[in-house]
């Protein structure tokens, strides 16, 4: 009767934090600045959990890594560091790219087409005799002072097309497991809450969209219209949400469903909008933050595929970066021109990767406090 | 008798046994086959029975968490007449005046809060879905009424989460919940047999004190007979689905009739309400009646079943004096011949 709360011992830093917050909860006014401190409160314990994760720490750590690369370019546009002449990803370039001396050693003559293979690669020097020394504009250019990562082969900078790629990928990650979540509580918890042939009526749209497979409904889809990057962020969101989210989450909302706390609910009055708006939503909230990790994951790769075939109408990404590289023939040289193929895989790579950690680590923290008690 | 503050006839509540996908049900569960009690105002009835014979059903008919099967729940309306109402009949709009009236407090002080809301989250959203008062003002009910379960000072408690209190406080919790909206009915479903042996009274203590202070009737579900002799005016004795006895308190357990009711009085020999009872064996024992004969229930397993129970009807409830009522063939001549 008179154990109050089971409060492990902290160290003094969080026993002072939680202890300023109680104070702040008694002399708060209004019920909100309580409810603030109260979620701070959760926010801080959930973190405590989360950050014994060394794995899910290191996708946050890669996460911050891009978003700052994602930040970067407005500020180095904003002061004047990058001019967006040079400097914009799709509209800039390089007017004084560097070039190298060659030496013209022979004249080489292509069999099938009879022109002369050292005369084009002279950029139109055709008088250039055996001894000659000439300038060789590099483009593609290779990393150096002025372009950290090196040129594109029309002279734009890499890196500056990376850090608008690690924008778009944000901007579509975070739409796509928005528009995943809110579809998934919500099909979820209707269907758990009023069962019978609203619920089959779901879950059978569901099975249907997790039969179909997405990439293919994605190619499909965009053959018809010309995809923007936000179509693809919501196609994606509605397909994993109606999807396996919200089967997931069904079945997360009908144990929740039957809990007392439901039925006490029900028995004040409560309307049904209610019971799944204040009860069973945000009990199965924190599993769907778990899918949003997933879904910025699986967008992320859509989006680098799409973009690699073609077929997304966007300005710069890094599927697009590839891709560039790709048609010009520049993927297959074996690492000669590595600076247009690295960067942008290795930043697909990473930051889905990133999102797929911190989902992992979440996972750890959500599921035991809803397993426990 | 004067105007029953709620009257339950022939209630009744059959669960299909699932046949398999798309398969119209052919069997069925009777959890509640036909009862009938009042309850006067005021006054609390125990019901009594082991795990499985449907109380919690009975209970959840009353407050309209479930449909009953056939039957009615009549209940006094005072603002109207005198007439009492069937609850199967109260029109949508009315709904919410009804949940004023009749509330309930679960077993599982674990499971009855949102493990997401705050005390003051949780008590306050009976007002709060009722539209009663301002924010300050069910403030101010939610602290009286936290201090009146015995959790002060209130502002320790408003804003606490459920896993920062102990089983007992959250049953506190959860009655005052369930008082807020100062009711006239309430269904206690076993409240203190989830909690541990040493508060349990104390639940009890204050439970009775409400009681007094609201006027509040409680249907007191419990298995333990010292409980409902502890807690209730009077006792329904209950067995797969029917009642088997109903009478005031002393005079079920000082005077026992029914077989049953005989086994389970001899299965508590102390009234102690921490002694947890075995499960009642009289003679081996169905547990579920799955689509039972038209016999006695308890035939089975009753040691004094004969001839006129193999080919009679079950028993109906019969009134042996002063509102002590027993469903057994062989009552009167037990009494005459004994
Ligand atoms: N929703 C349901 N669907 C199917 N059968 C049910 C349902 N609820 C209860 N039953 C069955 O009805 C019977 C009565 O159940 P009930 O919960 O009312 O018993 P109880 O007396 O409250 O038991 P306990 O003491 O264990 O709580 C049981 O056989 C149970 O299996
Ligand atoms: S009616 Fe017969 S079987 Fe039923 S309880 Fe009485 S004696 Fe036993
Ligand atoms: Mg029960």
């Amino acid at each position: 009767m008179t154990d109050l709360g089971q409060r492990a011992p902290e160290p003094d830093l969080e026993a002072n934090a939680e202890a300023v917050e109680s104070q702040e909860i008694a002399k708060a006014q209004s019920l909100w600045q309580i409810r603030w401190a109260l979620l701070r409160r959760s926010f801080r314990n959930n973190w405590k959990l989360f950050r014994r994760n060394r794995i899910g720490i290191a996708g946050l750590v890669i996460i911050g890594f891009f978003a700052t690369l994602a930040i970067a370019p407005s500020i180095f546009f904003a002061t004047g560091f990058w001019s967006t002449s040079v400097y914009d990803p799709v509209t800039g370039l390089e007017p004084n790219p560097p070039s190298q001396q060659l030496e013209i050693v022979q004249t080489v003559t292509d069999p099938n087409t009879q022109i002369d293979i050292r005369q084009v690669l002279v950029d139109g020097r055709i008088n250039g005799n055996i001894g000659d020394v000439i300038d060789v504009t590099l483009q593609p250019a290779p990393p150096y002072g002025k372009h950290w990562l090196g040129t594109d082969p029309l002279g734009r900078d890499i890196l500056s097309q990376l850090m608008y790629g690690a924008k778009a990928a944000f901007g579509l990650g975070i739409l796509a497991a928005t528009v995943t979540v809110l579809i998934g509580t919500v099909v979820g918890s209707v269907a758990a809450f009023y069962g019978g042939k609203i619920d089959a009526f779901l879950m059978r749209l569901a099975d249907l969209l997790i039969m179909v497979p997405g990439l293919a409904i994605l190619i499909v889809i965009s053959a018809v219209v010309r995809f923007q990057l936000w179509h693809l962020a919501v196609v994606i969101g509605i397909l994993s949400g109606f999807g396996g989210v919200a089967i997931v989450l069904k079945s997360q909302a009908l144990a929740v469903k039957v809990k007392p706390f439901v039925d006490a609910a029900r028995v004040a009055g409560g309307s049904n909008a209610r019971l799944i708006v204040a009860h069973i939503i945000p009990n199965v909230m924190p599993l769907s933050f778990l899918y949003m990790m997933f879904t910025v994951t699986s967008a992320i790769q859509s989006e680098a595929t799409l973009s690699f075939i073609g077929l997304l109408n966007v300005d710069m990404s890094w599927g697009l970066m590839i891709q560039l590289a790709n048609n010009q023939g520049y993927l297959l040289q074996g690492g000669r021109y590595w600076w247009m193929v690295f960067p942008a895989g290795l930043a697909v790579t990473f930051i889905a990767m990133a999102f797929f950690l911190v989902g992992r680590a979440m996972d750890e923290v959500v599921n035991p406090r809803l397993r426990k008690r | 008798m004067s105007q029953p503050l709620l009257k339950v006839e022939n209630l009744t509540k059959l669960f299909p046994v699932s046949k398999g996908f798309l398969r119209t049900p052919t069997d069925f569960i009777h959890a509640v086959d036909g009862i009938n009690f009042e309850i006067q105002p005021g006054e609390s009835l125990g019901l009594v029975g082991e795990s499985g014979c449907g109380k919690s059903t009975t209970g959840r008919m009353l407050v309209k968490l479930m449909e009953a099967s056939s039957g009615h729940v009549l209940m006094s309306d005072k603002t109207h007449t005198d007439d009492l109402i069937d609850i199967a009949n109260i029109p949508n709009d009315q709904m919410k005046r009804f949940r004023r009236r009749v509330q309930m407090i679960f077993q599982d002080p674990y499971e009855s809060m949102n493990p997401r809301r705050t005390v003051f989250e949780t008590v306050s959203e009976p007002l709060t879905v009722q539209n009663i008062g301002s924010l300050k003002e069910r403030e101010e009910r939610v602290s009286e009424m936290l201090r009146l379960v015995g959790l002060a000072p209130p502002d320790a408690f408003l804003f606490r989460y459920p896993h920062e209190l102990s089983g007992g406080q959250r049953q506190r919790v959860a009655i005052a919940r369930a008082l807020v909206l100062d009711p006239s009915f309430v269904v206690a479903d076993e409240p203190t047999s989830m909690l541990d042996v040493s508060i349990r009274i104390s639940i009890m203590d204050l439970m009775l004190k409400l009681a007094d202070e609201f006027d509040v009737s409680y249907l007191y579900i419990t298995h333990d007979l010292a409980v409902a002799r502890y807690m209730c005016d009077r006792i329904a004795v209950m067995y797969l689905g029917k009642i088997v006895e109903i009478g005031d308190t002393e005079e079920i357990l000082g005077n026992p009739q029914h077989p049953y009711t005989k086994a389970l009085l001899s299965a508590v020999p102390v009234p102690d309400p921490s002694f947890k009872r075995e499960e009642v064996e009289i003679l081996g024992g169905i547990t579920k009646a799955i689509n039972p004969p038209s016999e006695c229930r308890f035939i089975e397993r009753c040691p004094w079943a004969k001839d006129v129970c193999r080919t009679s009807d079950h028993p109906p409830l019969e009134d042996k004096g002063d509102g002590h009522y027993v469903a057994c063939h062989l009552v009167e001549s037990a009494l005459t011949s004994a």
